[in-house]
């Protein structure tokens, strides 16, 4: 017999089904990766050529012992007032040079920020989460301050900027003007944060 | 002649669920656009510690992944409870992370070979001292740009 009224349609009634059955298997599958976190430079192995001598005062030490407690400069020192103890270092400016810094001007603190170095050790012992909060206080020191004269030169934040130009999204025009000014502020406060050998001790 | 057949009463209108599939089809199409393939099954544990000045790792391509911790407790039995290193999808040694390295290095594309990442998701309780050995090790092979994975939160929870 002749069909009439075109082909039948076909049902989709299991459609729903079968794209359920997929929506639950990428549901369960899916991590939402947690990919960020504290960039940090270590030192080449082989040693600077030439022998530099860094002055006592332009190194602020910092040591953690096995219990988590900071000897900072030679004085006990708790972790919420590290932050603030870097910042006053780094933005001290003894020597006049520097003519940003809104720092004491301590005769017997940092000369200049480029030459301000912090030094950090930790016992073997130290809890990894421990070394992470002094890191990111280290690092919260230096980029107030580069908040601070990024503020001042442009207008916005130094992380603000420096998250977009790191962006691979951002169109390369932008991102061209971008890196002049994040290696301009990075210039003024450079990170200078060395590691030493841990104690064992 | 009135043609209006005469409604019955008593029926419910059924509900369409034509649209069904394409609501069903919008959200599979989310989770496939974010779902990223794990490619190694963790056998530590792996609380990451909390930051709050971090930096997102753009270009997954370009990272090598250390995992550390205390192993989970099915391996406990065999491999203790001391934190050990975990690379790709078995537990090593300290000395057999350069190698790592190398071997993860040699497998990128010429071009990112001199920009690759080191990633260490370390757990939050453990100790230094398998750090700095990592971080030795990461030297001698010069995989100098580490980062150190964290949650984003306030860093004094750590403490806790």
């Amino acid at each position: 017999m002749p069909r009439r009224g075109g082909p039948p349609e076909v049902n989709a009634g299991s459609m729903a089904d079968i794209a359920f059955l997929l929506l639950i298997f990428f549901l369960v599958t899916t991590t939402i990766e947690t990919d960020a976190g504290l960039d940090r430079m270590l030192p080449p192995m082989e040693p600077p050529d030439e022998n530099v001598v860094i002055k006592q005062k332009n190194i602020f030490t910092v040591n953690i012992n096995k219990n988590g407690q900071l000897l900072v400069e030679e004085e006990l020192l708790d972790l919420k007032g590290l932050r603030k103890a870097a910042m006053d270092f780094l933005d001290n400016g003894g020597d006049g040079t520097c003519n940003y810094c809104k720092g004491a001007r301590d005769e017997s603190s940092s000369d200049n920020p480029t030459k301000a170095i912090i030094s950090l050790k930790n016992d073997r012992e130290t809890k990894y989460s421990t070394y992470i909060t002094v890191q990111n206080e280290l690092v919260g020191a230096y980029n107030e301050l580069r908040n601070r004269e990024s503020q001042r030169l442009f207008n916005r934040n130094f992380t603000e900027m420096e998250a977009e130009y790191l962006n691979p999204e951002t169109p390369s025009s932008v991102r061209d003007e971008l890196k002049d000014k994040v290696k301009q502020i990075q210039d003024l406060f450079p990170q200078k944060l060395s590691e030493a050998q841990t104690s064992t001790n | 002649m009135a043609k209006f057949n005469k409604k019955k009463d008593g029926d419910l209108p059924a509900v369409s669920t034509a649209s069904l599939p394409d609501i069903v089809f919008m959200l599979l199409f989310f989770f496939m656009t974010v779902t990223v393939m794990k490619d190694s099954s963790l056998m530590v544990e792996n609380i990451l510690p909390n930051a709050s000045e971090i930096k997102k790792l753009e270009k997954k391509d370009r990272v090598i992944y250390i995992y550390v911790g205390k192993p989970t407790s099915q391996y406990q039995k065999v491999f203790g409870s001391e934190p050990k290193i975990q690379l790709n999808d078995k537990f090593a040694n300290v000395s057999e992370v350069g190698d790592y390295i190398l071997q993860e290095r040699a497998k990128k594309p010429q071009e990112l070979q001199n920009v690759l990442t080191t990633a260490l998701k370390v757990d939050k309780n453990a100790n230094m001292g398998l750090i700095s050995d990592i971080k030795q090790q990461l030297r001698e092979v010069n995989a100098l740009k580490i980062n150190y994975t964290t949650f984003e939160g306030d860093a004094f929870r750590n403490l806790q």
